[in-house]
């Protein structure tokens, strides 16, 4: 194993929920991230994967301090993050850098490419030869070299998304966290920017934290993936193994709630429907926070005790009290109909 | 087994149908062959003309049959005139600076051309839709229970007692937990997935013998992505109702539609039976779409094949193929000559030089 780039421990980042007219009074608190543990190996692409509103760009964001840490470690490169201020920090952040969703809420419409590309040179104070600089960047994300001197507005969604990701790689940093970078866009071009993607680690030596709720693209660019459920990982395990052996019970249902443009697979699958929806993360359910969803769902434990992050197999690790009943088969997940006979009449 | 449908907590309830004529509801879907379809589209062209732009031809010959009970889908990228096809269908598109040309025959009446308090008898009773975002199709400030009795009261012989009753059926049928609380709620109380199911609730409220679904979970999450589409699935199945699907997703369609119709720029490129498209795809861009979307039984770095260029790199029909520009099998012909949608056994194609007919299995499925 390598050594790791990125290291969080215990993070959380809570939002002040606030009342009153001047707003001064905190009611409570949106739980957006509550406790995540993660380590990202260089050189490797660790995906997180969640539904809306699960956490992800916070933590994607807490990791890059654009929002304030509320607890726990950020460790970078032997250096923990929350701790470093000003000068310290601005000179870490070189080596870290985002990509976004949204292609054209993130670039300036007003900057040329050429603008855009040069200017987090200019703001770290790094010398560079302009023309040369920008034309090598362009050829790296497979943009003309015309591209400089247009505006955001008159390239496609794909394209834009390439000038996203040179903007990123532009101060040649160790570490980049893409947050949905192909949501976005059309399906016929979202493989142009993972194969992108994949090139310039490989050339560039990058390591990534590429942040989807899509589980087909996080498979396919990760070699480590974590799945997020409402502010914490619930299991977290390499591509492959995840996908042969899900633990979790939402990384099962997860799973099997996404759809495989195959008929031969479609027809054969079972569905594991999950129930209501997604609970606040200002109001968390106590215990596991999955229980009210589980299909797993025991009377023991589940309701009233957190399951913390352990290690079920080797390189495995889920955040479940019955992981190992589920692998063994010995817990079965509740048929919808049995769920029906006990459940509420009507 | 008896039908059953899950409602949002996951619990399968029987279905007794969308209103009381059990016995017919339990007809199956109908066998195909030579009856009169439902729905006969033929040559359907809308053109969107604003004075001082260039008209944008969004639906392009379009033609397409669904038979009674059928599950037939739309697909296409972003722009591929999905929606103005179901719009000019249900006879919901603006009538200034739009021009309507071909047929849209629904059991035996043309739709084009109709007068609006026509179309309006038979949206909603005969033919409803259910659109990708709930919020805008819902009226925010109209509480469920009065979007629900509307319909009801609009297209049935009922009391206003009854109906209200009927509504908090309703409700309970597309898995709302609670219902006679949550019917007297407004849109902005619920989750996307409750509203979801309660335009559902109102496009079946008169058991329509034909529904379009605009990407109605393209909001979602996947997980309720998946409750919803078994929801339609279930709800479509037990009553009849013949489902027309538009999503960009393949992976929907795979699980859910008799037939397939691959829109590109306006036009239908390829129609198939689902299984033979997915496993045999012969239009270089359903081929090509096929390749380029990573799937989940995928192994870690399979490569994907992308499509170049972009959805606005295209050809006017009228000069050639849309897609050349994009094409990896284009030749001079494809950028001099319009390819016709010509039937090629079962299936109909729109292309000068097809991809070759697949010998091994689809990739993944191993
Ligand atoms: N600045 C903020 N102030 C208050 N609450 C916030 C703030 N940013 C995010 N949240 C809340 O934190 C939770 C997590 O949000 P986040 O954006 O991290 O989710 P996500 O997993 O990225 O979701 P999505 O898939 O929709 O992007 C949500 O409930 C969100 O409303
Ligand atoms: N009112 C309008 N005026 C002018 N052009 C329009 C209008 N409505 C749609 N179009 C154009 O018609 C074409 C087809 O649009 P349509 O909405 O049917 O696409 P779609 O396949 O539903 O795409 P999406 O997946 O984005 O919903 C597009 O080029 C669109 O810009
Ligand atoms: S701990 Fe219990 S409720 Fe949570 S996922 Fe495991 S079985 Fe389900
Ligand atoms: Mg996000
Ligand atoms: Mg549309």
């Amino acid at each position: 194993m390598t050594e790791p780039l990125l290291q969080i421990r215990g993070l959380k980042v809570h939002f002040p929920i606030k009342k009153g007219i001047l707003l001064d009074r905190q009611v409570g608190a949106v739980k957006a991230v509550d406790g995540v543990d993660l380590d990202v190996a260089k050189g490797q692409t660790v995906g997180l994967v969640g539904e809306s509103g699960c956490g992800k760009s916070t933590l994607g964001r807490a990791v890059l301090r654009l929002t304030d840490i509320t607890e726990g470690q950020v460790i970078f490169d032997g250096e923990d993050l929350a701790q470093l201020k000003g000068e310290a920090l601005r000179k870490k952040r070189r080596s870290m850098q985002m990509v976004f969703q949204d292609p054209m809420a993130s670039l300036n419409p007003r900057q040329s490419v050429e603008t855009i590309l040069t200017e987090p040179l200019r703001a770290h104070g790094i010398q560079y030869d302009r023309k040369n600089r920008v034309q090598e960047l362009l050829k790296l994300v497979g943009l003309p070299g015309s591209a400089a001197n247009r505006y955001p507005h008159e390239f496609s969604g794909g394209q834009r998304q390439r000038i996203g990701i040179a903007r990123a790689v532009a101060l040649e940093p160790d570490l980049v966290i893409a947050d949905e970078p192909v949501s976005a866009l059309d399906v016929s071009i979202q493989a142009q920017v993972l194969n992108l993607l994949e090139e310039l680690q490989e050339r560039l030596g990058l390591t990534y934290l590429v942040i989807a709720h899509d589980l087909a693209v996080v498979r396919h660019v990760s070699d480590q993936v974590a799945v997020m459920y409402l502010g914490s990982i619930v299991e977290q395990a390499s591509s492959d193994e995840l996908y042969a052996k899900p633990l979790h019970p939402y990384t099962i249902s997860l799973m099997s709630a996404v759809p495989v443009p195959d008929p031969e697979v479609e027809d054969r699958r079972e569905r594991i429907l999950l129930s209501g929806d997604l609970p606040s993360p200002a109001n968390p359910p106590p215990g596991c926070r999955f229980h009210t969803r589980c299909p797993y769902r025991q009377e023991i434990r589940c309701h009233d005790e957190r399951p913390a992050l352990r290690l079920i197999e080797p390189g495995h690790t889920a955040a479940c009290h019955y992981a190992e009943e589920i692998l063994s088969g010995a817990i079965r997940p509740r048929q919808a109909d049995e769920t029906f006979a006990a459940g509420p009449s009507r | 087994m008896r039908p059953s449908i899950p409602n949002s907590d996951g619990e399968r309830m029987p279905v007794e149908y969308l209103d009381d004529h059990p016995a017919e509801a339990t007809r199956v879907r109908p066998d195909r062959g030579g009856e009169t379809p439902l729905l006969r589209v033929d040559n359907l062209s809308v053109t969107f003309s604003h004075h001082g732009s260039k008209p944008v031809f969004a639906v392009d010959e379009v033609s397409f049959d669904v038979q009674a009970g059928e599950h037939v889908g739309l697909v296409g990228e972003s722009g591929s005139g999905k929606s103005v096809t179901s719009l000019a269908v249900m006879g919901l598109l603006p009538t200034r600076g739009v021009q309507v040309q071909g047929s849209v025959n629904f059991d035996g009446r043309e739709l084009i051309g109709l007068e609006t308090s026509q179309l309006r008898d038979l949206r909603g009773a005969e033919m409803a839709m259910v659109f990708q975002d709930p919020m805008t199709s819902l009226n925010p400030v109209i509480n469920i229970e009065r979007q629900l009795t509307e319909v009801l009261l609009r297209h049935r012989e009922i009391s206003k007692n009854d109906a209200r009753t009927e509504a908090v059926d309703l409700l309970n049928k597309v898995g709302i937990p609670d219902p006679a609380r949550r019917v007297s709620e407004y849109p902005h109380q619920l989750s996307g997935g409750m509203r979801q199911r309660v335009l559902i609730a109102i496009a079946l409220a008169c058991r329509p013998r034909l529904l379009i679904a605009d990407e109605p979970t393209t909001a979602l999450d996947v997980t309720i992505q998946a409750q919803i589409l078994e929801l339609l699935k279930e709800l479509v199945t037990t009553t009849g109702t013949a489902l027309v699907m538009i999503t960009h997703d393949l992976g929907i369609v795979a699980g859910l539609c008799d037939r397939v119709h691959v829109m590109y720029s306006g036009r239908i490129v390829e129609s198939s039976e689902r299984r033979t498209l997915f496993a045999d795809p012969r239009h270089p861009y359903t081929g090509g779409l096929m390749a380029s979307i990573p799937r989940l039984d995928q192994r870690r770095g399979e490569p994907l094949t992308p499509i170049p260029g972009s959805p606005t790199d295209t050809l006017p029909w009228s000069q050639g193929c849309a897609f050349a520009p994009r094409c990896p099998h284009a030749q001079g012909d494809c950028r001099m000559e319009t390819p016709r949608l010509e039937p090629l056994g079962n299936r109909a194609l729109r292309c000068f030089h097809p991809l070759p007919p697949t010998q091994t299995k689809p990739r993944g499925s191993s």
